[in-house]
């Protein structure tokens, strides 16, 4: 295992503790990122300790208490002076608590805007620098400093909590950290795929976490299962559709690894959002689809987020179970205005019902509502079919 | 940790308007019975009561000169209607409070503050 890999695998699990020790983001930060330092200068050379998570976190606490004795208000802040100092080398394995939970409730505490519990949970958890963060979100690195900072500002001085949250919020707080883990990985789908990564990262972390809590593996499963496909996206340039996707491309450890998370899932009884979009992305990456199946999914999906988006997904798998007629006539019904997949779904299903006008008229509509090139000339070959 | 709450009184209705003359008996009673608990809520302290910000003069000082205009800084439905300082473990526990406080439930919203120090 290279350097630095040891340090991305690590970096969530020793900040985490040293924010549990030392009570304080900024300090903890700081405190973690010299102990990576000093293991970049010493591990090659006298060769990396039996328990690197603990050398870690022991060297991290012992420079913050050496800068905590040079600076009483520092100290007075913390209640460092009263640890004491232990040696970097006998520290036993598993020492120290897994607080990772406890970081992820606090980064995406609704009391910080959802770019800040993003770009938060991204830093801390996610082991990415501010540059590379910046850079996936394509604003200017002072920006994001400045937005991380503001953050742990906050924390710090409005009292947010460094803990799980008590049983009454927790459904609520709980949405809102798969919310921000899916939209990290939705980020990553379309453009960075380094992005992607920590939010499986994170995402595998809250499943082993929460262990009895049905949606964390449906999030988990969901996010597998579209990453496996990722691949199979685009042909070169091109976008190519589920239906005409190479199978054969699939991550097949990923959506192996995907649907072991989907049956820990539903065995736990979940029927959440997250467990029902797993369950439809599993049966996607199925020969031959059971498209009766994926409609039921999506009915049961639509009623429980009253979502007319999942509604239009509904009519795809309906007008392939029945015909294009029934799902056309559930797309009509849909008050979507200018969402222009629904354009691009009722252009298909009047095409293949025949009624070409309609369909160059509604695949039009679509392809002046696109904001994307590949999109855009996918539509193009679309209108050519039904010229 | 010490907070302020700040009331925003929105379109919540107060005793004294043809708004709160609307509620029923058991709905004022509501309001009342709310108020008092929160009052006596360990680590409260309410503010004092404020007449209405349509009562509000807001003064500005620019270049040296003295503007006074009628009504509160804000606008009339984003104006301050109360408040109160809470003792509170953190920010969950604060926040929960806030969220007792009628205003908060009845069209208008509380500001939950850190004071400093």
């Amino acid at each position: 295992m290279t350097l630095e890999q040891v340090f991305r695998d690590e970096w969530g699990r020793v900040l985490a503790t040293l924010i549990g020790l030392l009570g304080d983001f900024e300090l903890a930060e700081e405190a973690a990122q010299e102990a990576f330092a000093v293991a970049a200068e010493r591990w090659p050379e006298d060769g990396m300790p039996s328990n690197p998570r603990s050398w870690l976190i022991t060297t991290a606490r012992n420079r913050a208490i050496d800068r905590a004795r040079r600076n009483r208000t520092l100290a007075e802040k913390t209640s460092l002076l009263e640890v004491p100092e232990a040696a970097e080398d006998d520290v036993e394995a598993g020492t120290f608590a897994d607080e990772r939970l406890e970081l992820l409730f606090t980064c995406c505490h609704p009391a910080l805007s959802t770019e800040a519990q993003v770009a938060l949970t991204l830093r801390t958890l996610g082991g990415l620098t501010t540059p590379q963060i910046a850079g996936a979100f394509l604003v200017p690195e002072a920006t994001m400093a400045q937005r991380l900072v503001r953050a742990k500002k906050k924390i710090r001085a409005a009292g947010i909590p460094f803990r799980v949250p008590p049983d009454h919020l927790l459904p609520e707080r709980l949405g809102a950290v798969l919310a921000v883990v899916y939209l990290i990985f939705n980020e990553g789908y379309g453009g960075d795929a380094q992005l992607s990564e920590e939010a499986l990262r994170v995402g595998r972390a809250l499943a082993e976490l929460m262990p009895d809590e049905p949606e964390a593996h449906g999030l988990l499963a969901l996010m597998l299962l579209h990453d496996a496909r990722r691949a199979s996206r685009f042909s070169g340039e091109e976008l190519v559709l589920l239906a005409d996707q190479d199978s054969s491309a699939w991550d097949g450890a990923k959506i192996t690894e995907g649907r072991a998370a989907l049956d820990r899932g539903l065995a736990l009884r979940g029927r959440g959002p997250y467990v029902l979009q797993a369950a439809i992305a599993s049966l996607h990456a199925s020969e031959p689809r059971d498209w009766p199946q994926i409609a039921a999914l999506y009915g049961e999906l639509a009623r429980a987020t009253g979502s007319p988006v999942v509604e239009l997904s509904r009519a795809v798998a309906v007008a392939e179970a029945e015909g294009p007629e029934a799902g056309l006539a559930i797309a009509d019904a849909l008050e979507l205005g200018d969402y222009r997949y629904l354009h691009a779904t009722r252009g298909e299903l009047l095409r293949r019902l025949g009624r070409t006008e309609e369909a160059r008229v509604a695949l039009t509509r679509a392809f002046e509502l696109a904001d994307d090139d590949a999109e855009r000339r996918l539509l193009e070959r679309k209108l050519t079919e039904v010229r | 940790m010490k907070y302020m709450l700040l009331i925003h009184q929105g379109t919540t209705p107060t005793p004294g308007t043809d708004a709160w003359e609307e509620l029923s008996q058991e709905e004022q009673g509501k309001v009342y019975a709310a108020y008092k608990e929160l009052n006596e809520t360990p680590g409260f302290t309410p503010g004092e009561r404020m007449q209405g910000p349509e009562t509000a003069t807001t003064v500005r000082v620019r270049d040296g000169e003295t503007l006074t205009t009628d009504g509160p800084f804000a606008e009339l439905k984003e104006a301050i209607g109360g408040y109160g300082f809470l003792e509170a473990d953190d920010l969950d526990a604060a926040l929960a409070v806030a969220a007792r406080i009628p205003a908060a439930s009845m069209g208008g919203a509380v500001e939950v503050r850190p004071i400093a120090g």
